[in-house]
């Protein structure tokens, strides 16, 4: 859609934008991770010529946070620091430089606190806790289906996992710039969420909403990073305020790291029952997230733990038991997959154990206990579509799974895993009635058509989704439609860019105007007889402009239990991923040699869309594999937050894909589409895990697979140790006595 | 800190300003001459987002001090004519995606393809990757990258 304009350099990024006046802001970070703050004298910096506004937390009181049940952050912190580079101060310049002076003018000082910087000392909870309440921040207890395995168990295996905590690094560093016009305030961010940061800004400042308007330019990837409200935000929003100029902060790389809301750092434990010929009974699944400084979507991601398992394989007794700890270190959130990359991991990596000790293949294990299409899981989520079965059978014949599995020579080696992922989540972040999408169309005079959706495009392409259903149904090239979107004045609500809820909702939402927009304009000819351009200036000639609009609300009321409304969806994405490793036994290395990737889309809309998301998610997911660590020194320094050190793969790293779609035509999907953006990460990771075991004999239960970690693992195994590289057992947590969830609920009917 | 006069030429037109010497050749460039199609990712020489041609070489405009400049032709994306065969191409495979690193994409593939026409040679796609490896992309997997640059090159497309 808008490729053109980027291919140019014409696209403007929020840091494109520059206005008359405008100030530079920047933001003072906090060096301890863990500190009262004593005193902050502001006074030689604001006396510094050309500062036009200083702001600390005082300024900013009011709490906030992504969900509705985490309100605990401020812009600024306000009596104590809860990790290195959280901002505590901020300063609005003439110029860059001299903003960055007076930030050093600023005389900040610390009691210093012992800081919490790892789950154990998060759990242990010695000296003060990160926040008053303690350090544990939620924890959940679940049980779903038959009280008891349905017959016996033969065998039972229990691993424990650990992922690693990792960031979405978007090339665009976060950017805001805002101004007051007439007692309303304007922000331009790179946001996912424009709506959602609205009512963030209205709440903070004491405004009705209608009072705040947020416009997202073009914002250069986000991956679930720019999802938050963020001091930046509120800073520029404030200094603007109090200078009277328009102001804009721009984040240098080294504070993206800061912002993060990535993904979080997670001990699991996973024990399942069998019957010996592979049918799973029970399913026990163990959590333990390392949450960072403050809530985000954590809580959210506390569920995600245990609920898409099922949406994969049938699992008739399952119970999930997960928690997330505060700690000192930057907040984690959601990144692409949200929490379920890390159980997915841990799923598809044991079941490969589970596989070889049941001397069954891993590609006939997962077949005999596939989550059928049309079903309820035990968790209460309503599958729709499902291709699941032709993805599997179809990437292991694509990449002859079956005929090189266990079979290749030492050090080469194939794995496999599946994934599955929602299109959107079925309840909104606020709970009410809403359409979670709406978009509007508009017919004017000359018969020119312009779109309005509230929906973010970070490059994902949801523009190009939008404009491509108006077109498809109007029967008219997607050239001749304008589309206006992400602004908070001009188009009508939708939630935002996450959750994987763009294509499925507002493209509905979409197919929904259009429709309507054909019917009005053929009602007012007669008949459809002719060409809906045609048509249309007939219609406008007859009484001006035309509207229509369109709306999506997902068809679904989450079940009766707390926490039911976290994985409910109105259809999910499923894949299947075969991995082929070259390993160096010498030098720990892996080189990725091919990745096969079938993926049930639904429908491809635009193919070369699903296909770049699919590349792209296998691209992060390698990242993740292999490289990407946000992890701290013992001082709580981030230990490199930098693209030299944090080191993702360049296009000299990245291997083949080669892609299947399978369309299994959703019902509800809009002209049968699903999710492509986050799915598609989830199988890759443990089926590289599992391909470095075909390859080497070694079990990395850890990510990343590090040269390091390889090489560790091999010389347990030269010693006769457990040829492996993971946590042991799964620390003790207090968790709540587990609600328990029935097969089926007396007078229950799952709506469909 | 003294300013000193940058005479320089950006694409094809000549430029002149007082500018301060530590100022970087991306900051003359966005902040001075308002050209936002060159992006910044690190200013650091980490991401390659601010990749632009000085005098014929792709640069990492937030290395080059302005006084390294001096004299010299830099050509940023708007220089580029729109119907350029890299545009295009990029345009039409679905090589862009967010779009951040792009401009950079497209001249460090174009200093690429102006010193290595279409010779035919089994390296070239090895080559073609190398020479915008020091451009990174969080979003594509370059896999439509690389087909970009070949179809604009007038190579096979190797699409499926």
């Amino acid at each position: 859609m808008d490729a053109f304009s980027k291919a140019v350099g014409r696209a403007l990024y929020a840091d494109d934008l520059r206005l008359p006046g405008m100030l530079y802001g920047k933001i003072l970070r906090s060096p301890h991770p863990h500190a009262r703050i004593l005193s902050l004298d502001t006074r030689q910096a604001e006396s510094l010529p050309g500062v036009r506004a200083v702001v600390t937390g005082r300024g900013l009181p009011v709490p906030y946070g992504i969900l509705p049940v985490s309100q605990d952050e401020t812009a600024l912190a306000m009596e104590k620091v809860r990790y290195v580079g959280e901002p505590v101060a901020a300063v609005a310049a003439d110029t860059e430089e001299t903003a960055g002076r007076a930030l050093q003018l600023i005389r900040a000082e610390y009691d210093p606190l012992p800081p919490v910087l790892s789950l154990e000392e998060a759990i242990r909870g010695k000296g003060e806790p990160v926040h008053a309440k303690g350090n544990l921040h939620k924890a959940v207890s679940l049980k779903f289906g038959d009280a008891n395995p349905p017959e016996e168990p033969e065998y039972t295996r229990e691993d424990a996992f650990f992922y690693e905590g990792n960031t979405h690094l978007p090339l665009e560093e976060h950017s805001a710039l805002a101004l007051w016009k007439k007692g309303r305030l304007v922000l331009y961010s790179s946001t996912q969420t424009p709506f959602h940061l609205r009512k963030i800004l209205a709440k903070v400042f004491g405004l009705p909403e209608d009072a705040v308007r947020v416009i997202a330019p073009k914002v250069g990837g986000g991956f679930g990073g720019k999802l938050d409200p963020f001091a930046h935000d509120l800073c520029a929003s404030k200094l603007a305020r109090d200078a009277g100029r328009p102001v804009k902060i721009t984040l240098t790389r080294e504070e993206v790291f800061y912002c993060h809301r990535g993904r979080h750092p997670a001990w699991m434990n996973i024990r399942t029952s069998w019957k010996k010929t592979g049918e799973l009974l029970e399913m026990r699944f163990r959590s333990c997230l390392d949450g960072g400084a403050y809530g985000s979507f954590g809580v959210v991601c506390t569920y995600y733990q245990g609920g898409l398992q099922p949406t994969t394989y049938r699992i008739p007794s399952y119970t999930v038991e997960s928690a997330r700890y505060f700690t000192n270190k930057p907040p984690c959130g959601p990144k692409r997959g949200h929490g379920t990359p890390q159980p997915r991991f841990a799923l598809e990596a044991h079941l490969d154990k589970v596989a070889e000790e049941l001397g069954l293949g891993p590609v006939e294990l997962r077949l005999k206990n596939l989550a059928p299409p049309d079903s309820t899981t035990v968790n209460r989520l309503r599958v729709t579509s499902s291709g699941l079965r032709e993805c599997v059978e179809k990437a292991a014949e694509a990449s002859g799974f079956r005929d090189k599995f266990r079979k290749l020579p030492y050090g080469r080696g194939i794995g496999f895993a599946l994934g599955s992922y929602l299109c959107g989540a079925a309840v909104p972040i606020y709970w009410n009635e809403d359409p979670h999408s709406r978009v509007r169309i508009r017919l004017d005079a000359k018969g020119g058509i312009t779109v309005f959706s509230g929906a973010t495009d970070i490059g994902q392409g949801s523009d190009t989704v939008v404009v491509w259903a108006v077109a498809e149904i109007l029967g008219v090239p997607p050239e001749k439609i304008r589309l206006v979107a992400a602004d908070t004045d001009r188009t009508p609500f939708d939630l935002g860019t996450y959750s994987s809820r763009v294509t499925y909702m507002a493209g509905n939402a979409a197919r929904e105007a259009a429709e309507n927009l054909l019917e009005k304009v053929y009602r007012r000819t007669g008949g459809r007889r002719m060409p809906f351009e045609k048509a249309a200036r007939i219609a406008v000639e007859k009484e001006g402009a035309l509207e229509s609009w369109g709306s999506y609300k997902p068809p679904l009321k989450p079940a009766n239990f707390k926490g039911s409304g976290v994985g409910p969806s109105p259809a999910y994405s499923f894949c299947a991923c075969a991995a082929q490793v070259q390993c160096d036994p010498r030098t720990g290395r892996v080189r990725v040699e091919r990745i096969t990737f079938a993926h049930d889309i639904g429908r491809a809309i635009h193919r070369p869309s699903v296909e770049g998301q699919i590349e792209g998610a296998v691209h992060m997911a390698l990242g993740e594999a292999f490289l990407e660590e946000q992890t701290f020194h013992p001082s709580g320094l981030h230990r490199g937050p930098g693209i030299l050190d944090y080191k993702f793969l360049s296009s000299l790293e990245m291997p083949e894909v080669k892609l299947i779609l399978i369309e299994s035509k959703d019902p509800g999907g809009p002209f049968g589409a699903k999710e492509v953006g986050q799915g598609p990460l989830l199988p890759v990771i443990p089926a590289v895990a599992n391909a470095i075991y075909d390859a080497l004999g070694i079990r990395m239960d850890k990510t990343p697979f590090t040269p390091e970690n390889i090489l560790l693992a091999l010389e347990r195994k030269s010693c006769g140790r457990i040829p492996r590289v993971g946590p042991e057992g799964f620390p003790d947590i207090p968790f709540p006595e587990p609600t328990h969830i029935p097969a089926s609920l007396p007078g229950e009917t799952v709506p469909c | 800190m003294t300013k000193f006069l940058l005479d320089l030429k950006v694409n094809g037109r000549r430029r002149r300003l007082r500018t301060r010497p530590h100022k970087t050749l991306l900051e003359i460039l966005r902040e001075d001459l308002g050209l936002t199609g060159t992006k910044h990712g690190c200013e650091l020489g980490e991401c390659g987002a601010c990749t632009v041609l000085l005098n014929g070489k792709s640069v990492y405009s937030c290395l080059v001090l302005a006084p390294q400049a001096r004299g010299g032709e830099v050509l940023t994306i708007e220089g580029v004519p729109p119907e350029h065969p890299l545009i295009r191409a990029f345009v039409a495979t679905g090589a862009v995606q967010c779009g951040y690193c792009t401009p950079g994409m497209i001249l460090a593939a174009k200093a690429f393809l102006d010193r290595n026409p279409t010779q035919e040679r089994t390296s070239w796609d090895r080559e073609a990757l190398e020479a915008v490896s020091g451009n990174l992309c969080r979003c594509t997997g370059y896999a439509k990258i690389l087909e970009a640059v070949r179809v604009a090159a007038g190579k096979k497309s190797r699409r499926r």
